[in-house]
């Protein structure tokens, strides 16, 4: 086995991915495909935009607005956000903790197979039947009368990639609890991995009510249950609950990684030391654990009554006392620093207002009483898109411009992400800030169309206007993918030049081992104290020794392949068809029968040996 | 889990502090398994015993169960032991964000 990547074809190179069991290759799978799902959203987005751009618009029909509305929040937020989060977090945080991969490199892949599997099988809804057109919230008394297939796709779909999600949460948190290198003790975590180590907490414990009311769904829809028909005795607001203690920390799952990112972003170009660390962590974990209190907010129109109204209006509106720490924090990291305006550092610095702008809409929708006027309108529309492109996407961006490097070992154009950044900007504010008015000036939301001489006219026609500029940013970022991919001039291990922690110490991209021996961690920004005490490197903490590895397998693959088939026979049943039930049990025995074969077969894994490992130091360290 | 404490490096000491050890361990187990028999007869006799409503015996038996769970955590599964942080604090963070969601349910949606 050679350290170094030979020269290969295609499918070898193919091949590779499809059994990799390699934190890094997975965070490039995770990119690969949460992006291209990012991009089918984003067309999806396109289009709402050009059919609302005019009021008695006919570019889409009505019903085809839905599932397209429809599926671009179920995309957007399952298929492209947490994805594109995991991407970093598979990247990023096992170097941050100086380990040699995650805790279960095995059930890592199977993560990534079940999420993609999950994925393609909820898009090809649009190529048999339909897709899903109750929303991405799929409330029960909408998706229970949802004719077709649509809404089976969206429970069977989410189901899938929801196991791979759930998986990933637990091997994190197994991986950040177990393998911290020595001296990593907790409170010298970098804020990244904190909020992985949160994030993955709320997954582990958001998930299971999502898959409980995903599996009565199925039940009503398929099998005639009637968990949520008022008409048979069952109750359509069950499902609300179940899905909102998901789903409320569900956004809380996607803005803490965006927090890490963007507290590492400050605190790298402001060259300094992140202020308040200790205050940054323990704001981190308050909002992880009221983020379970508040669900309820989106449904204070449901008709809770004025005493659970107030109690939840109260615990949601807490959540802005940590976020409000954070942000002062932030402000406090630069101020005094040799602010650096790199790409990274523009995300950054305009998410502070953005993000601030949406919580400040967040507190007012929070006001339940003031929220029956808000409720279901464009209002709602610009809160949540402040957060979650303000927030979430302004991150993955800038992550994907800091950490390129380390994950290719080329560097993106600056220049080009500026564009790139300015475009984004200028649109995103367009679009969604102008959406405030519509909301308070009575326009709903999830309408296909509006009629002229309501005053909806300009603001959407601006609105879409904006949509096209934001539009404009991401091809321009995916241009810049390919010119450096195309010119492949290769960097160092700290390309910024500014790197604290862990990752930057080590190759770009790190070996397949990342660290020859352990790192020794002295203390907070482990790399920059040694880089400030003169020092090239980190410290070892181990002599050079044998490494054990995990061997590639197929199987993560064949597992969720598995599943994926199932699924069809599961909806087709519905219908009859003969076909279905044996489809079903067959994907079932493919899936059983790759984990039995997991179970029974001894994969003890393979030795890099010492001698190896000193003979890459002989040829000196290439890039 | 292995426990790191339990080893000093000399083999005699190991061995005659494990004995200590175990033996109190033992003693330990010994008496919760006793507890745990007594407070299932007195579960058994709430119920059996004419006079106390429902009110009281279903609230009360609840309340045996989670002693006893407890114990079974506690003495059984080695939750006090050192090295078991971790595990108790999402142990009791998923009981919390359970107990909530139930909170809820059995007040607005139910009754
Ligand atoms: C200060 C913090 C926040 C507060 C107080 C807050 C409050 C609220 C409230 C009360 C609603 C319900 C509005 C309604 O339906 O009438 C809402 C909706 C929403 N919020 Fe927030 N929020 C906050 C932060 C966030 C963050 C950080 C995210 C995501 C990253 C987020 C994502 C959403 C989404 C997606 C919805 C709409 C869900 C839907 O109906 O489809 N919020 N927020
Ligand atoms: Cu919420």
């Amino acid at each position: 086995m050679s350290t170094y990547a030979q020269k290969k074809g295609f499918g070898a190179t193919l091949w590779d991915f499809l059994t990799t069991v390699d934190h890094k290759k997975i965070a490039i799978l995770y990119l690969i495909a949460g992006g291209l799902f990012f991009l089918v959203g984003g067309l999806e987005a396109v289009f709402i935009r050009i059919q609302l751009a005019v009021p008695n618009n006919d570019f889409v029909s009505a019903g085809l607005f839905n599932e397209i509305i429809t599926m671009h929040g179920t995309t957007m937020i399952f298929l492209a956000a947490m994805p594109l989060i995991f991407a970093f977090m598979n990247a990023v945080m096992p170097l941050q903790i100086g380990a040699r991969d995650v805790a279960f490199p095995f059930v890592n892949a199977v993560s990534f197979w079940l999420f993609f599997f999950g994925g393609v099988f909820l898009n090809l809804s649009w190529f048999l039947g339909g897709a899903p057109d109750a929303g991405w919230t799929s409330y029960a008394s909408l998706a229970i009368a949802s004719k077709g297939h649509g809404v089976d796709f969206y429970i069977l779909g989410l189901q899938i990639s929801g196991f791979g999600t759930l998986m990933g949460g637990i091997n994190f948190l197994v991986t950040i609890i177990n393998m911290r290198a020595p001296g990593m003790t907790y409170m010298r975590m970098p804020l990244f991995t904190w909020s992985t180590f949160v994030t993955s907490a709320l997954i582990l414990f958001a998930f299971p009510p999502l898959t409980v009311g995903l599996v009565l769904m199925m039940f009503d829809r398929m099998f005639g249950a009637h968990f949520f028909e008022a008409a048979m005795g069952g109750n359509t607001i069950i499902w609300e609950h179940l899905f909102w203690i998901f789903g409320h920390p569900e956004v809380y799952i996607l803005i803490l990684p965006a927090f890490g990112i963007f507290s590492e972003i400050f605190s790298m170009f402001s060259r300094k030391r992140l202020f308040g660390y200790s205050s940054m962590v323990f704001a981190t974990v308050l909002i992880g654990f009221l983020g379970f209190m508040v669900w309820a907010h989106h449904m204070f129109t449901t008709g809770l009554g004025p005493v659970a109204n107030a109690i939840f209006a109260v615990a949601t509106m807490a959540i802005g006392v940590p976020t409000g720490i954070k942000i002062f924090n932030w402000l406090f990291t630069m101020w005094g620093g040799s602010v650096k305006f790199t790409t990274p550092m523009h995300y950054a610095f305009a998410f502070i207002p953005t993000f601030v702008a949406g919580g400040v809409t967040g507190v007012m929708l929070a006001a339940a009483a003031a929220d029956y006027q808000y409720h279901d309108t464009y209002f709602v529309v610009a809160h949540f898109h402040y957060v979650i492109v303000g927030g979430v996407v302004f991150a993955l961006l800038a992550g994907t411009h800091l950490y390129w490097p380390k994950m290719f070992g080329t560097m993106l154009n600056e220049t080009l992400g500026k564009i790139t950044f300015w475009t984004f900007f200028i649109g995103f504010h367009m679009t969604f800030f102008i959406q405030h008015f519509l909301g308070l000036w009575g326009m709903p939301r999830r309408v296909f169309t509006y009629l002229p001489g309501q005053g909806f006219e300009t603001a959407n026609a601006v609105s879409s206007f904006g949509a096209a500029f934001m539009s404009v940013g991401v091809i321009v970022m995916l241009i810049n993918i390919i010119v450096t991919s195309v010119k492949n001039v290769k960097v160092g291990n700290d390309p910024w030049g500014d790197g604290r922690t862990l990752e930057w110490a080590i190759p770009s991209p790190p070996p397949f081992y990342n660290f020859k021996q352990l790192p020794l961690v002295r203390g907070l920004d482990a790399y920059w104290i040694e880089k400030m005490e003169g020092k090239k490197g980190m410290t070892p903490a181990e002599p050079l020794g044998d490494i054990h590895m995990p061997n590639s397998s197929f199987l993560p693959f064949i597992m969720s392949l598995g599943l994926f088939i199932a699924a069809f026979g599961a909806m087709y049943h519905v219908d009859k068809v003969s076909w279905a039930l044996p489809v079903m049990i067959l994907g079932l025995l493919i899936t059983f029968g790759a984990m039995f074969t997991r179970s029974v077969k001894d994969d003890h894994g393979f030795h890099i040996h010492k001698e190896e490992l000193m003979d890459d130091d002989d040829k000196g360290v290439k890039a | 889990m292995a426990n790191p404490q339990l080893n000093s490096g000399n083999p005699r000491v190991d061995i005659e502090y494990r004995r200590r050890k175990n033996a109190e361990e033992m003693r330990y187990q010994v008496v919760s398994f006793a507890l745990m028999i007594f407070l299932t007869l007195i579960a058994f006799a709430a119920v059996a015993i004419k006079g106390f409503t429902s009110w009281f015996t279903v609230p009360f038996i609840i309340l045996l169960a989670v002693v006893q769970v407890i114990f079974q955590l506690y003495y059984f599964m080695h939750m006090s032991h050192k090295g078991h942080e971790a595990p108790s604090l999402f142990l009791y963070s998923g009981v919390l964000v359970g107990a909530i969601a139930i909170l809820a349910f059995s007040t607005i949606i139910w009754w």
